[in-house]
């Protein structure tokens, strides 16, 4: 093992920080023994993990589509009597004067200040551990890993009572602030920065009289590029996917993230003088998820180089 | 770093600040010592809860990262056809918000209109997802629904920078599939399966959108101490027992931190020998 550790370390960052092949490779379609031949059994093992993960999101498409009754009438996964997307769309949209736009517009929000400003502060923080020396360096070092390990849910409770001390629950602070830090991003920063960006290139720039700034804008932003976007990219999907944060801090359905708006939803099938608007909630989860998969496809080459860096760690 | 510590150091310290005191009817809040953690751990409630993570993680862990291991592995062989399409399709869930996935699952386990119901009415069977006996597998199904793809990607990654000359050298020695599976790449991802492990673990030892919302379609099976974190979080918002609740956080804490600290431990050490 001794001699893969080191190795891969090195490879991967540089690979990418080239950007000579962004593109995953194949899985080893050359590299290895080019006579094999195609597996029948794999293909079907992977055809049924596949139909497990996609069955789940065809059911939502296909009963978003129906109306209430027909939920009831017809068989999960075909299309009922009716196509009642659209009208469902329209009822989501305008249900309770439109709460699920304003909905939309909280997560929108949360992701941009939140994600966006967790990005920046792990990027500055990240660069400043990996290219400055400076004492306690290990101790951080320490800090930042022990709180990676610390769950984000564990420090939910005690941050809300913090928090409704200084007054500041039930307002969209009280939902961007924890976001804004990012143990994860700023190791992923910390641990990219020091092996994409080479010191003697910094000792250059220095010498040739370009300021701390100027060396950072023009040399290491560009070279911690792939680094950054996979940290926004999990970022914004930790943000937009939160629900227990929003679920204690907001008491105020004004500023719900759409997480919480479709529980509560869902909660109000239920119970005394239950209301059930089980086609909105499929609709909404439906209008929930589509931003963020069409994100991550666009998007894909970025998480995967991403990934493997995540799993350079250990 | 200055929000970093305003947002990770200054709750853990406040919770613990919270957790030595004690509110009383009379008088207010008066300094308690340890007196929360001994109720913590002279609690039925929390041990029943804590018990019930306990065989969660004992169970789906291993079976989530197995089957993650198995696809990382196909897609490792380069034997499949069309490669790039299950690897997109089997880490699509990832994507979808945990919220909405427990409510797809929700629906799709009711006996009105989900598949569960359709699916009795064919076999004549009366399968009941969220009773009170299979609620733990049906929450199982659910959390290994949305992570299965994210951790085959992460075996995935770890695969694909084995270096070519480790197979030609298990072929020159005459070794089959399997065995280069199990001598060569299995050993060789062990640092990504720590990882994985470690981070299921703290994963399910916060368990708590997935039961949290199938609570409502479920009234019967899932209690309002289910899990720790559902525990503490009812404590604090349903009984006011902000203190008592910041114990049970600090406790689920620790005992997360240490857990993950052994696995990775044994993991290394493992990896030295």
């Amino acid at each position: 093992m001794a001699v893969i550790a080191p190795e891969r370390k090195v490879r991967t960052p540089a690979r990418r920080a080239s950007g000579a092949s962004r593109r995953p490779v194949r899985a080893g379609s050359g590299r290895r023994n080019p006579r094999q031949r195609r597996s029948i059994v794999l293909t079907i093992v992977m055809v049924i993990f596949t139909i497990y993960s996609i069955v789940p999101l065809v059911w939502l498409i296909v009963n978003a589509t129906k109306t209430q009754p027909e939920l009831f009438s017809s068989f999960g996964l075909w299309f009922g009597n009716g196509f009642s997307l659209f009208q469902n769309i329209a009822d989501t949209l305008s249900y309770r004067n439109g709460i699920f736009l304003q909905w939309f517009g909280n997560t929108l929000l949360y992701v941009v200040v939140g994600a966006g400003g967790a990005t920046l502060l792990a990027t500055v923080a990240g660069y400043g551990l990996a290219k400055y020396k400076f004492p306690g360096k290990r101790a951080v070092f320490a800090i930042v890993l022990g709180a990676i390990a610390v769950p984000g849910t564990a420090l939910a409770v005690p941050t809300f009572l913090m928090f409704s001390q200084v007054g500041l629950t039930n307002t969209p602070w009280a939902v961007i602030l924890p976001s804004l830090v990012s143990p994860f991003g700023l190791y992923l920063v910390w641990t990219y920065a020091s092996e994409a960006i080479p010191t003697e290139l910094l000792e250059a720039a220095r010498m040739d009289g370009a300021g701390e700034f100027r060396t950072f804008f023009t040399i290491s932003l560009r070279l911690l590029a792939p680094g950054i976007v996979t940290v926004l990219l999990f970022a914004i999907v930790a943000t937009w996917n939160n629900y227990f944060l929003p679920l204690i801090m907001l008491s105020d359905p004004q500023w719900y993230p759409l997480t919480v708006g479709l529980g509560q939803w869902s909660a109000q099938a239920i119970g005394v003088g239950a209301q059930p608007i089980y086609n909105l909630v499929i609709t909404g989860s439906l209008l929930t998820i589509v931003p963020i998969v069409i994100a991550f496809l666009f998007l894909q080459r970025f998480w995967q180089s991403g990934l493997s860096a995540g799993s350079v760690k250990q | 770093m200055v929000v970093f510590a305003a947002m990770i150091i200054a709750p853990v310290l406040y919770a613990i600040y919270l957790s030595l005191f004690r509110e009383q009817l009379v008088g207010g809040t008066v300094f308690a010592g340890l007196e929360n953690y001994i109720t913590v751990f002279t609690d039925a409630k929390f041990w029943e809860s804590l018990g019930r993570v306990t065989v969660f993680l004992v169970v789906q862990v291993p079976i989530m990262l197995v089957l993650s291991l198995t696809a990382a592995l196909a897609l490792d062989s380069a034997r499949l056809h069309g490669a790039g399409f299950f690897r997109i399709a089997i880490f699509l869930p990832y994507a979808v918000p945990g919220v909405v996935a427990a409510l797809i699952w929700g629906f799709i386990y009711g006996d009105q209109f989900g598949l569960t119901a359709s699916i009795n009415d064919l076999l004549g069977t009366s399968f009941a997802p969220l009773s009170g006996s299979w609620i733990l597998g049906s929450i199982g199904n659910i959390v290994t629904w949305e992570f299965m793809g994210y951790n085959m990607l992460i075996f995935y990654a770890a695969l694909k920078v084995i270096p070519g000359e480790l197979y030609e050298a298990a072929e020159i020695d005459g070794a089959g599939a399997f065995r280069t599976v199990f001598s060569i790449k299995i050993p060789a991802v062990r640092g990504a399966i720590v990882i994985a492990t470690i981070f299921s673990i703290i994963g399910s030892f916060q368990l708590f959108n997935e039961p949290n919302l199938l609570k409502p379609l479920a009234p019967n099976a899932i209690s309002s101490y289910f899990t720790p974190n559902m525990y503490a979080y009812n404590l604090s918002f349903a009984g006011q027992q902000f203190n008592y609740a910041a114990t049970v956080a600090i406790v689920m804490g620790v005992l997360t931190a240490v857990i993950a600290y052994v696995v990775q431990l044994r993991g290394s050490r493992k990896e030295n020998a």
